[in-house]
């Protein structure tokens, strides 16, 4: 009985756990897009590298926030209808860091080449990417307090998974088609399906966070 | 100091006491103890202190009821009442049928007035038998009305998933002591209310206060059915469990609210006292199952999330226990006072 008077503090801690993990989610998203966009401009400078160690940083502290939510949930016994949701939620949504960070890796590691007539198409790329995983934070974060509106934001995030896949394709298209060599149309070929399979994961969450919301209509 | 025995005679109360502590936790804490929301230690001790509380505060006015279907006057004819009473639920639980204590009583004592050749008085049997029918009914509406309640205010007041958990836990404690205190309330009759004509006990007077026999009964009851609930209730709600164990835990909070809103006013004088001064129709006080209760909330809950079939067989299976508990009950308790009587030649009426 005892436990319950510290019970609106252990929520209360959780709860901004759970909101400073979404926030990084959303703060690496800008990243990546500045990253991608000063790539595009001036190649993998000394900003370019400080941008892929903050995406680097802000990966390492929701893992450490997804570690202390777990804990939390399970220690606490907290909301044990929807902890499991909660957790596949948090471990797929931090799959999305990952993929920002390896993305930018390859940048730097790679150095891929990208020319001009091309620098469009990567910049609408990124941007359809970044949208769909900026509306996935604001879907994930409806989801724990108003799950009537997560429907609205999955939508959205598929509308702008699938502008992805189109301007990916379309980029694609234009690569191969150009003058470059085909071991850089290769390389970029890569680089478009890297940036692109963020969008794809971004769906996929958005896809279980739909069951989850049911499920807590319901 | 209790006669030794008397308290052998009490023990088939104090037994019913204790099976019914045992099984019926599971409907008030059941919920809150299985999803681990509330540790089975807490809920044991919320429970207890409620049931006896409940029973000791508010159990007249049920207890009054049975008394007037039949006022068992000897106390070996009380431990036969409450003996077959408790003996019909074994029987029946074994029978895999849904059975009340509360119906197996009723049929208990009316054994007793066929045997002792009372008449029972026919407008007390049907307000009870009425009971029967409107208190899983009442639960259903009940449940349906709360439901629409929590799903509009849920919707304003927007709560976030992990701070709704938090006031969950804490409905589920406050709705959980809420069920003990009616449990208490309603079903003591069933444990004790046979032995209230008798008056075995004597006063009891510690300093300026003094007990009566009736108090003292309904504490040694409430204590049964806590010693229930501490002893044996924990395998019940982590492992039978009930009914509630496969519903959500908004739907199963609110099944146990309804439940318990159900059995406190079945139960409450005071309600009883303010409907009739305003000249508005009042509830009977009966001691009414706790389980149907809980069925009926479901049934309530499932009508309004749209699952519309209706299981027939657990349907069939209420009312068949509504119908053999009773008759069934009744005639073990006339075979064994008849027994008592003539066997072991003890003055049963």
């Amino acid at each position: 009985m005892f436990e319950n008077f510290s019970l609106f503090k252990r929520t209360s801690e959780l709860e901004s756990k759970i909101d400073q993990f979404f926030e990084k989610l959303a703060e690496a998203s800008v990243i990546y897009r500045l990253a991608v966009r000063g790539y595009l401009r001036e190649g993998a400078s000394e900003e370019f590298k400080e941008r892929l160690d903050t995406v680097g940083e802000l990966e390492t502290q929701a893992d450490s926030l997804r570690r202390d939510i777990e804990q939390k949930l399970y220690k606490n016994i907290l909301i044990p209808d929807s902890r499991g949701d909660v957790l596949g939620l948090i471990e797929t949504a931090d799959d999305v860091l990952t993929l920002f960070q390896s993305s930018l890796w390859a940048f730097y590691i790679e150095k891929p080449v990208i020319h001009d007539q091309f620098a469009n198409g990567f910049k609408r790329l990124t941007n359809m990417v970044i949208k769909a995983v900026d509306e996935l934070a604001l879907s994930c974060h409806a989801f724990f307090r108003n799950p009537h509106a997560v429907p609205a934001h999955n939508a959205k995030v598929t509308l702008y998974e699938k502008e992805a896949d189109k301007v990916s394709s379309e980029l694609k298209v234009q690569i191969f088609e150009s003058k470059i060599k085909l071991v850089e149309k290769l390389h970029l070929r890569d680089f478009v399906n890297g940036i692109d399979g963020i969008a794809d994961h971004a769906e996929d969450v958005a896809d279980r966070l739909s069951i989850y919301a049911i499920k807590r209509l319901t | 100091m209790i006669d030794p025995i008397i308290l052998l005679f009490l023990s088939s109360g104090l037994f019913l006491g204790w099976a019914l502590g045992a099984n019926d936790a599971a409907n008030v804490f059941g919920t809150a103890v299985g999803t681990r929301m509330v540790s089975w230690r807490n809920a044991a001790i919320i429970c207890s202190i409620f049931v006896i509380l409940g029973a000791v505060i508010s159990g007249a006015g049920t207890s009054q009821t049975l008394g007037k279907l039949g006022a068992i006057t000897a106390l070996p004819g009380a431990f036969m009442t409450a003996l077959s009473a408790g003996f019909s639920v074994f029987v029946m639980t074994k029978s895999g049928l849904p059975v009340s204590t509360s119906q197996a009583i009723v049929g208990a004592i009316i054994g007793w007035n066929f045997f002792s050749n009372q008449a029972t008085d026919t407008s007390t049997l049907a307000k009870i038998l009425s009971t029967w029918i409107i208190c899983p009914l009442l639960a259903a509406v009940i449940a349906i009305v709360i439901l629409k309640l929590s799903k509009y205010f849920g919707r304003k007041m927007n709560l976030s998933l992990i701070r709704l958990d938090a006031y969950k836990r804490i409905a589920l404690i406050f709705a959980g002591a809420l069920g003990a205190y009616s449990l208490g309330a309603n079903n003591i009759a069933n444990v004790i209310g046979v032995f209230i004509p008798v008056q075995p006990l004597a006063e009891l007077k510690i300093g300026s206060f003094s007990f009566s026999s009736t108090q003292q009964l309904f504490l040694l009851g409430g204590l049964a059915i806590a010693l229930g609930v501490c002893t044996y209730s924990k395998k019940v709600m982590l492992t039978l469990g009930s009914d509630l164990g496969q519903l959500s835990s908004t739907s199963a909070l609110v099944a146990v609210i309804s439940h318990s809103i159900v059995l406190f006013l079945f139960a409450s004088q005071g309600l009883e006292a303010l409907l009739s001064r305003y000249g508005l129709p009042t509830i009977p006080l009966v001691p009414v199952s706790s389980s149907q209760a809980v069925v009926g909330a479901i049934f309530g809950i499932s009508i309004l999330q749209g699952i519309t079939a209706v299981k027939w067989n657990v349907l069939g299976k209420i009312i068949a226990g509504w119908v053999v508990t009773p008759i069934f009950a009744g005639i073990v308790c006339f075979i064994g006072l008849f027994f008592l009587q003539n066997v072991f030649r003890l003055i049963v009426i």
